[in-house]
């Protein structure tokens, strides 16, 4: 039976969520603004019988994470902006060793030490990945707390059903909102496909080697293609994504995360001036709904993109629509949240293509 | 009953040896030599002279060469 | 042929290492430790229950030499995939398996806070003085006035800075049950290492916490050094910075012999 309903802080919300979705493991380290989930996890974690450490560093914890999925445990750590930033390395071995792990970033202001607020601007380093090598990694993004309870879900089915590390890309807003939830069911660990590649001890059969190097050039050429196949499988069946009135839309919003409920204010705005706003909201950041976005976008004829980053998701929303569609953009870095009138502002401004707030793309 | 009286005889993978001869340093018979062929990785491989001549120390079987053979290149016997 | 039953074998191939041509140098310690670390395994009967974590450096391909399930960890990453290993998988026997700038360079962190925290692992660490496999550049433990390609000339205090002795700073952490240096350079001492290296496993199994083993290991190739020579440099040289010995042990293990 699933959970009642409660009110709860999105950085406990994927604490609670990963624990019912078999999460055995979590090393992390604190950075605001997501320390109530290692805080929340260091209690529930022990709990379930899982382990909790914090971590030395995160570098640390991305390694440690390595470590517990190693042997087929359902792992997982947490950080913001920076400390992403330092597991980069421990996400490209994992993502070379094939090993499965949820890596959840609430994004905060940056470059740098930046500041603690919201922001968007990780899409990149999320999306094209910061560690070395031909890699991607699946990036969901939810835009409220009942969808990062199915999400958090999601990543684990997804990192063990590819064996790949998997972002769940959140940002503060999202990190400590307080919304109602409803939690399914716990899963049972006993009932997880068991993970024949997993480090147990080698009795009854030859040892195992899980590695990312391969020294002879035709054996890494082979993995990378191996891994490549990998992600086109993902791209063919893992994308994600919602709209919402596009039906009779004159302008297409692209929003993602918390930033696509401000857009959806700003729409209800528009809609009830007359202005026939619709969004189109990426749940996948990586694999890219490139495909339905580009028909919505050809159809409609006008792409207005909001996104708190100096255009990160800009770009793939440019590789999907290309010229089929004219582009306009509105970016809010920094940690600033815009408020629904400012951002309808800038959809009214698209509409009309007076250049008031954002700007056209060229294509 | 064994030959030359030794107490024990080593056997020395050839193609295994790298010809480091820290086991001729070792071997307090002097039983280990280098006997200048090249195996096929090239290294100048050690040679276990079963043959002990006139005041010479047969071999005893105590395995200080291949406690440091790197290689593992040499299994150690004991006469019963 | 000799009668086979005249002769039994009293020393062969352990069963904890594969059957597997090494690209270690002639006269490489590393060759030997992991024989060592290979014995032990097959004496405490863990082969079976062991997982290992490797470094990057010149024993990077272990896994193709230890005959039991191991996974790569980032350099110097090695204790803190371990951790993760071991507190995921606690019924396991985990070991870790480092050169000098896997553990006490870039993982120096990960290290201090593995063993500080007494993570029930056990350690090996080989101390060759230089960086093996990229060609002999300086290590965080080579020597004053040792020649490295990034040191030419030689260490140099003010230039380089000094060596580190991890070992020492190790023992002053809580969570360390037994740390010995031992040597690689001779018959005694490989077998003062193989005795150091079981009470290092041993430790894990009784839960007492971290234990590690500083091995000083030849490098013939990066010293420049015949491996006779090479041998002559760590009993004579390398013992000067790095004494050998038991530099923690609160194990209470040879109380009866004292």
């Amino acid at each position: 039976m699933p959970s009642e309903k409660m009110l709860m802080r999105g950085s406990h919300v994927v604490g609670e969520a990963a624990v019912r979705a078999g999460c055995r493991f979590y090393a992390g380290y604190p950075i605001t603004p997501q320390n109530e989930l290692p805080e929340y996890l260091s209690k529930r974690m022990v709990e379930v019988g899982g382990a909790f450490i914090q971590g030395e560093s995160e570098i640390a914890s991305i390694n440690m994470v390595l470590g517990a999925a190693s042997v087929g445990v359902r792992a997982m750590t947490s950080s913001s902006s920076p400390g992403i930033a330092l597991k980069q390395e421990g996400i490209s071995y994992m993502a070379g060793q094939e090993l499965p792990g949820v890596i959840i970033n609430m994004m905060r202001g940056g470059p740098g030490l930046g500041n603690i607020s919201p922001s968007g601007a990780d899409y990149f380093q999320a999306t094209r990945g910061g560690g070395n090598g031909d890699y991607r990694t699946p990036v969901l993004a939810p835009a409220g707390c009942q969808e990062l309870v199915h999400l958090t879900f999601d990543a684990f089915d997804l990192a063990d059903k590819y064996k790949t590390p998997v972002v769940l890309l959140g940002d503060g807003l999202l990190g400590q909102v307080m919304e109602p939830v409803v939690f399914p069911d716990p899963i049972d660990v006993g009932t997880l496909p068991k993970k024949e590649w997993a480090l147990t001890g080698c009795k009854g059969r030859d040892p195992r080697a899980l590695f990312s190097m391969l020294l002879n050039v035709d054996d890494l050429y082979r993995h990378v293609l191996h891994l490549q196949e990998k992600y086109d499988a993902i791209t063919a069946k893992e994308q994600r994504w919602e709209t919402a009135m596009t039906e009779d839309a004159d302008l297409l919003v692209v929003a993602y995360g918390t930033p696509a409920r401000i857009a959806e204010s700003a729409i209800e705005e528009l809609r009830s001036e007359g202005i026939k706003a619709g969004l189109f909201r990426p749940i996948t950041l990586w694999p890219f709904p490139s495909t339905p976005l580009r028909n919505l976008a050809a159809q409609i004829g006008k792409v207005a993109v909001f996104e708190l980053s100096m255009g990160q998701m800009l770009e793939d929303v440019i590789l999907a629509v290309g010229d089929r569609a004219e582009i306009y953009f509105h970016g809010v870095p920094g940690g600033v949240i815009p408020t629904p009138s400012n951002v309808a502002h800038f959809f009214r401004s698209a509409l009309n293509g007076d250049g008031k707030l954002g700007r056209r793309i060229e294509t | 009953m064994v030959e030359n009286g030794a107490k024990g005889k080593v056997e020395i993978d050839e193609e295994r040896c790298k010809g480091c001869q820290l086991c001729i340093q070792v071997c307090p018979s002097h039983r280990l030599k280098v006997n200048g062929n090249l195996n096929k990785k090239g290294y100048m491989a050690i040679h276990f002279d079963e043959e002990v001549k006139e005041g010479e120390k047969g071999c005893t079987g105590c395995a200080q060469c291949a406690t440091v053979c790197p290689e593992v290149a040499i299994e150690v016997y004991r006469a019963k | 042929m000799t009668a086979e039953t005249a002769y039994k074998k009293v020393f062969g191939r352990p069963e904890s290492l594969k059957d597997a041509y090494t690209h270690y140098c002639p006269g490489c310690g590393h060759s030997i430790a992991h024989r060592l670390v290979a014995e032990c395994l097959d004496e405490l009967g863990l082969r079976e229950k062991t997982i290992g974590v490797p470094p990057v450096g010149c024993a990077v391909l272990a896994y193709n030499y230890f005959n039991f399930d191991m996974v790569e960890a980032p350099h110097g990453r090695a204790l803190a995939v371990a951790t993760g290993i071991k507190r995921a998988s606690p019924e396991n026997f985990v070991l870790s398996y480092q050169g000098d700038g896997d553990l006490a360079a870039i993982g120096t962190a990960e290290t201090i806070h593995a063993a500080n925290r007494g993570e029930e692992i056990s350690a090996v660490f080989i101390n060759n003085a230089i960086y093996g496999m990229t060609g002999g550049q300086m290590a965080p433990t080579t020597l004053l006035g040792q020649s490295a390609t990034t040191a030419p000339g030689g260490r140099d205090a003010k230039l380089h800075g000094r060596p580190i002795d991890i070992s020492i700073m190790l023992s002053h952490c809580d969570g360390v049950a037994y740390i010995e240096r031992c040597s690689l350079a001779s018959p005694k001492h490989i077998r003062r290492a193989k005795n150091a290296i079981k009470k290092c496993f041993q430790v894990q199994i009784d839960h007492l916490g971290f234990a590690m083993v500083e091995l000083l290991s030849p490098c013939p190739t990066n010293w420049k050094l015949s491996p006779k020579d090479a041998w002559a440099w760590v009993n004579e040289v390398m013992v000067k910075t790095y004494p050998l010995g038991v530099i923690k042990d609160t194990t209470g293990y040879d109380e009866d012999k004292k």
